[in-house]
C-alpha cells in the first residue's frame, strides 16, 4: 500500500455494512464513510488545491473524520485545528501553515480574529458533492508514499508551535506494527478518548481502517462523570481503549470500577505521559484478564517508538519501562560522549526508520536541530530523530524514562514547552518577568511573574492566547524573580521550592 | 460555607468570577481533572467523602450546587 485511503477502501470493499466510525449523533458505515470521503475528495480536487494544507475546524466529531480523509482522498494534507482554540495561537499555527483552505462549517466563529482570508469549505456542501472517479483516480495514479498525510502541531519553546510534517508512508508502516502488535481486527471496539489533534489519535483512528474495526468517539464530558463513561462504554461493547494515563486516572482515584465494571474490556494500552503504577494497579486487579501496555514516543516518530507489555507485577514506588523499540522502527542511546549507552547509563534516545517525521513544517532549523545524521553512521545518508528523551536500560535490557533533556513537560499527556507559556504570559502588558516551571507533585504548571498587572488579569489575558491545556493551575506574583549566578531567572530554585521564595513576597505583594 | 468553597475553587482555576458563573460545565471551566482536583480539596477541608455516585452534573453545574453537596455530605 502507498496511500492511506487504500486502507479504507480495502476494508469498505470487505465490509461495507459494517460501523466504522460513531459519535454522539452519527453513526457511519464503512460504505458510507467512503462515499462521504470521496465527495470531500473531489469538492477540494475540484478546487485546484493540490498537495496543499487544508486546515480542518469542525470540532471532536465524524465529521472531521471524514474532513481528514476527504482532504487525503483530494491528495492535500490536513492539520486538524480544535475550533475552540483562542484567535491568537491558530494565528501563530495559520502564520507557519499556510493553509490553502479551511473545512468549517456554518456556524463556526472560530475563524473571526484569526484574519485568514483564504478559501472557507463548508464541510456540508463538500460532503454533499457529486464524486468524480476520473479526477479521484488522475490524483492517487500520481500519489507517492512520501507526500504528506497531515501535520500535526506541537508546542514551540520560542511560542511558536512546531508542525510535525508526517507521510503517507509512516503512517502505513506505523499502523501495520501497531494492528498486528495489539491484534487490532474486525472484532475490535475503540473507545477514543484523545483528540483528534494529538498524535495518540493516529493509532486508534488509522488502525480502525486499516482493521476494518469500530471506533466510538467518547464525549469529553464524559471524563468529568466516571460512572456515564463506564456506562457508555458497556453500552457500546468497547473492548480496546488507548488513553493517556489521567483518563485512566480519573477512573482508578474514584476507585469507579467497584461500582460498575467494564464487561467487555480486552486491551487497555496508554501513552502520553508517565502512568502512575498504583493507577495501573488498580485496573490490573479489577479487570485481570485483559492486556495491558505502556507506549512511548513522541509525535516526530508518527505516535510511537517503544512500547511495554506489562508482564509483571509493580510495587507502588517503581516505574514502568518504556520497553524496547517497536517493528520496523529502532532506537538507540547515545551519552553526551556520543558513544552508546551500557546497562544503567543515561543518555539521550534516538528513533530511526519509517515511522520518522519528514519534518517540521516550514521550519528548516528546528528541522536541522532534531532530524539529523546518525551520529553512529557516517558513511551514507541516513536520517536519526532526536527525542530529547534522557533514557537507561535496566537489568532486564529494558528502557526506562529518566527525564527531559529541555524544559518540555507532559501535562494531561499534553506536550507542553513551558518557553511557550512564558511568551504568552510576557506577551501581556504589565508582565516585565516571569517563569512558568511544573510541580510534578502536584501535577500543576506555575507561572510566577514579576510587574504591574494584577495577578486577576494574567488567567483572562493567558487565555486569549493558550489552548486550555496549557494554562497555569497556579499564579504568583512576586516582586523580584530570584536570579542565578549568572543573572538569568532561577528556574531550577523555583522549579523546586516556588512555594518557599513566594511565600514571604506573597503576604506583601498579592 | 460559600465563601469557603469559592477560595477552594480560585486555588483549581484562577482568576475565574465563581459567583456569577451559572453554569460551570458549559462553559468549560471545571473539566475532568478540574472536578478530580476540587473533589480532593473539598474532601480534605470539609472531611467529607465525594463518591462516584455524587458525581453528577447537577452538582457541579455552578458554587450554589457545589455548595448545596457539601452541606447535605456534612450532615451525613
Amino acid at each position: 500500500m502507498k496511500n492511506i485511503i487504500e486502507m479504507l477502501e480495502r476494508s469498505a470493499a470487505v465490509s461495507p455494512e459494517k460501523t466504522v466510525f460513531r459519535d454522539d449523533s452519527a453513526d457511519v458505515t464503512y460504505a458510507g464513510f467512503l462515499d462521504t470521503v470521496r465527495s470531500v475528495g473531489t469538492y477540494i480536487a475540484k478546487t485546484g488545491i493540490y498537495k496543499a494544507p487544508v486546515a480542518v475546524m469542525l470540532g471532536r466529531s465524524v465529521r472531521t473524520l471524514g474532513a481528514m480523509f476527504g482532504v487525503l482522498c483530494s491528495g492535500n494534507f490536513y492539520t486538524v485545528i480544535d475550533p475552540d482554540t483562542p484567535a491568537e495561537r491558530i494565528k501563530t499555527v495559520f502564520s507557519v501553515l499556510k493553509p490553502a483552505a479551511v473545512i468549517a462549517d456554518g456556524h463556526s466563529e472560530s475563524l473571526a480574529g484569526t484574519g485568514f482570508k483564504g478559501r472557507v469549505i463548508e464541510y456540508a456542501e463538500a460532503a454533499e458533492c457529486t464524486e468524480e472517479n476520473g479526477i479521484l483516480s488522475e490524483i492517487r495514479s500520481r500519489a507517492i508514499d512520501t507526500d504528506l498525510a497531515y501535520v500535526l502541531f506541537t508546542s514551540g519553546s520560542t511560542g511558536v508551535p512546531k508542525g510535525a510534517a508526517v507521510s503517507h508512508r509512516s503512517v502505513l508502516t506505523y499502523i501495520k506494527w501497531y494492528a498486528e502488535t495489539f491484534e487490532i481486527d474486525r472484532g475490535t471496539v475503540f473507545g477514543s478518548q484523545t483528540p483528534f489533534y494529538f498524535s495518540m489519535s493516529v493509532s486508534d483512528v488509522f488502525s480502525t481502517v486499516y482493521a476494518g474495526a469500530e471506533l466510538n468517539i467518547i464525549p469529553k464530558t464524559l471524563f468529568s462523570f466516571p460512572m456515564k463513561l463506564l456506562e457508555f462504554l458497556n453500552e457500546r461493547r468497547v473492548n480496546t481503549i488507548y488513553w493517556v494515563p489521567s483518563a485512566l486516572g480519573i477512573i482508578a482515584n474514584w476507585r469507579a470500577l467497584d461500582y460498575c465494571g467494564l464487561k467487555y474490556i480486552k486491551k487497555v494500552l496508554f501513552a502520553g505521559e508517565v502512568c502512575p503504577v498504583k493507577q495501573l494497579n488498580y485496573w490490573m486487579e479489577k479487570i485481570p484478564d485483559a492486556v495491558f501496555a505502556n507506549l512511548f514516543g513522541p509525535t516526530e516518530t508518527t505516535d510511537i517508538c517503544t512500547y511495554y507489555i506489562v508482564d509483571r507485577k509493580f510495587d507502588g514506588g517503581e516505574t514502568l519501562p518504556i520497553g524496547r523499540h517497536c517493528g520496523n522502527c529502532d532506537v538507540f542511546v547515545l551519552k553526551e560522549d556520543g558513544t552508546e549507552a551500557r546497562e544503567g547509563e543515561e543518555g539521550e534516545l534516538y528513533a530511526r526508520g519509517s515511522f520518522l517525521a519528514a519534518g517540521y513544517y516550514n521550519n528548516p532549523e528546528k528541522t536541522a536541530a532534531a532530524f539529523v545524521q546518525n551520529p553512529l553512521n557516517n558513511c551514507y545518508p541516513e536520517t536519526v530523530y532526536r527525542t530529547g528523551d534522557i533514557v537507561r536500560y535496566n537489568e532486564k535490557g529494558e528502557l526506562m524514562y529518566v527525564s527531559r533533556a529541555d524544559s518540555q513537560i507532559k501535562h494531561m499527556g499534553y506536550r507542553i514547552e513551558l518557553g511557550e507559556i512564558e511568551s504568552a504570559a510576557s506577551a501581556l502588558g504589565g508582565v516585565s518577568s516571569c517563569a512558568a516551571v511544573y510541580d510534578r507533585s502536584e501535577q500543576k504548571i506555575v507561572l510566577i511573574y514579576s510587574g504591574g498587572k494584577d495577578r486577576e488579569e494574567i488567567m483572562p489575558g493567558l487565555s486569549e492566547r493558550l489552548p486550555e491545556y496549557m494554562l497555569p493551575q497556579k499564579v504568583y506574583k512576586i516582586k523580584e524573580m530570584p536570579l542565578n549566578q549568572n543573572g538569568k531567572i532561577d528556574r531550577r530554585l523555583l522549579a523546586g521550592s516556588y512555594k518557599q521564595v513566594c511565600a514571604g513576597i506573597r503576604r506583601n505583594g498579592g | 460555607m460559600i465563601k469557603q468553597d469559592i477560595e477552594i475553587l480560585d486555588e483549581i482555576s484562577p482568576g475565574t468570577d465563581w459567583k456569577n458563573q451559572d453554569d460551570l460545565l458549559e462553559k468549560h471551566i471545571l473539566d475532568s481533572l478540574k472536578i478530580v482536583q476540587l473533589v480532593g480539596a473539598l474532601n480534605d477541608e470539609f472531611d467529607i467523602s465525594i463518591t462516584p455516585v455524587d458525581l453528577v452534573p447537577e452538582n457541579f453545574k455552578n458554587a450554589e450546587a457545589v455548595s448545596a453537596l457539601v452541606e447535605r455530605l456534612s450532615d451525613e
